[in-house]
């Protein structure tokens, strides 16, 4: 995913360094590389990278990762808009 | 439980099965009877052909099911690693946006290959793609493939609605009484499952590890070869031009029905004017209209996506909006003969308008968009879009009079 850049300076995602453990598994699960583990500390490497899947999250055993997961759907985030959501046809 | 559509409503059984009949060896015309005396030749199935041991009342085989493997658990569907033409016209189906709920495998323990105790697990969703896009890299390959019912869903977007899930993967685990089967304590998951699969989470209910696999199933033989271990581009999600090209007839296919009432609409509009509602003008000048609404599809729901990365801008409506000056121009020159200078701004800002909210819409194909990121542009672009559109229609609606 090298070449596709898209909108910089919106992730929501916040890692707590102090509670990080190193383990590495937030580096293991995220599919853009986002994150890597130096010297026994993950830190965020491709902040604009990340499309806030939240697979980091879900994964870290120490809670140090926080982030609104969502799907970067306009039209889902529209019908969202409308109070709509649950009338999602295409992907339900 | 209540009755779903599966895959077999596309009419694909296993050959074998009592749908296909098949002349037992050694006999007349393919039915049983020898001549002479005895039943009169009626063509039909020969004595042998009973339903095989497998095959319950209630419950059609599937076709992609080779034979069955004696688990201490029981009968586990061993299955074909290369996809049939039923398989691939299913596929097709799914791509275009057919019966897009119905593409699902039941749930439970499948096999590959020669499966024993020692095999690796391979969890995998019940969406029927995902089911075969993993089975076909398995040839010469022997391994447990455990389905979750993720209704039908594939992987990605399954764990993001949580259906591909700690849960779930504890529950079929459970359910298929997977401890009995093999004598480690693996699971192998698809990478973007851990979306919505916490791994310590599922060893605590279940007892079983969860090693992330790769993205793509294409590259399962060469980790499982690598003692299970995943190379960094097997960690990371590529959009080619392959797989954007294979979204468009399933965007297109979704945006059919809102296009025809846009169309509609469209057409009734272009009929108000002096007299109040003409059908000619209804038709002639709607034709023009809904050309442009055409030119804004073809540029925003398929050149944009086609050639994402070539366009300038990280936004997409930025993108669409780009594309959507070729699809003005288009209009124009189209219609330069018959519309007016007026008409000819409407049938551009249209296209274009309509280009640019579509590629805008494909945020929600792509592997890479962040929900904020959509958010921020959709809060930029929306009111140009419509605003444009709206100028656009009033100026058109106006130069009826």
């Amino acid at each position: 995913m090298d070449d596709f850049k898209y909108i910089p300076g919106v992730s929501t995602l916040k890692l707590d360094d102090a509670l990080c453990v190193g383990c590495g598994d937030c580096e293991t699960v995220c599919p853009h590389g986002v994150l890597v583990v130096r010297e026994r500390k993950a830190i965020v490497v491709g902040r604009d990278a990340c499309m806030e899947c939240g697979a980091c999250m879900t994964n870290c055993p120490a809670g140090a990762i926080s982030l609104n997961p969502g799907v970067g759907c306009a039209a889902y985030i529209l019908l969202g808009w409308l109070g709509l959501e649950d009338k999602v046809k295409a992907c339900s | 439980m209540t009755q779903k559509t599966t895959s077999e409503d596309f009419g694909c059984r296993t050959p074998s099965g009592p749908a296909f009949p098949m002349a037992p060896k050694g006999s007349q015309d393919g039915c049983g009877c020898s001549g002479g005396s005895g039943p009169s030749c009626c063509g039909g199935p020969g004595q042998d052909d009973r339903s095989g041991p497998h095959e319950k009342p209630g419950y059609t085989l599937n076709g992609f099911v080779e034979d069955f493997a004696d688990t201490p658990a029981g009968s586990v569907p061993r299955v074909r690693t290369r996809l049939s033409a039923c398989d691939l016209s299913r596929h097709a189906a799914a791509r275009m946006g057919i019966a897009r709920s119905s593409h699902r495998v039941t749930p439970g323990l499948y096999c590959v290959g020669k499966a024993g105790a020692e095999s690796p697990v391979l969890v995998t969703a019940n969406y029927s793609l995902s089911f075969d896009a993993l089975r076909k890299e398995l040839s010469g390959i022997a391994a447990w493939i455990l389905v979750l019912d993720t209704r039908g869903v594939n992987v990605w977007c399954a764990a993001g609605k949580k259906t591909f899930s700690t849960g779930e993967v504890v529950l079929q685990v459970q359910q298929t009484r997977l401890e009995t089967v093999v004598s480690h304590k693996r699971l192998v998951l698809p990478q973007l499952g851990a979306v919505g699969v916490n791994a310590h989470a599922v060893k605590k209910g279940c007892g079983f590890e969860v090693l992330w696999g790769p993205v793509r199933a294409a590259d399962i033989p060469a980790f499982l070869k690598n003692g299970m271990k995943c190379t960094r581009p097997m960690r990371r999600v590529r959009f080619s031009l392959l797989d954007r090209l294979v979204l468009i007839p399933v965007e297109v296919s979704i945006m059919a029905r809102p296009a025809a009432i846009v169309a509609l609409l469209l057409f009734l509009l272009s009929g108000i004017g002096p007299g109040v509602f003409s059908f000619s003008a209804s038709w002639h000048r709607g034709l023009m209209l809904v050309t442009s609404l055409a030119l804004g599809i073809l540029a925003g729901a398929v050149v944009t996506p086609a050639l994402l990365p070539y366009i300038p801008g990280a936004a997409f409506s930025k993108k669409g909006a780009l594309t959507g000056i070729a699809a003005a121009l288009a209009a124009v020159l189209l219609h330069a003969g018959t519309a007016t200078f007026a008409e000819l701004f409407a049938l551009a800002v249209v296209a274009a308008a309509f280009s640019s909210y579509l590629a805008m819409n494909f945020t929600g194909a792509t592997p890479f968009t962040s929900p904020s990121g959509v958010e921020k542009e959709m809060r930029a672009a929306l009111p140009f879009q419509g605003g444009a559109l709206l100028t656009a229609l009033l100026v058109w609606i106006g130069a009826a009079f």
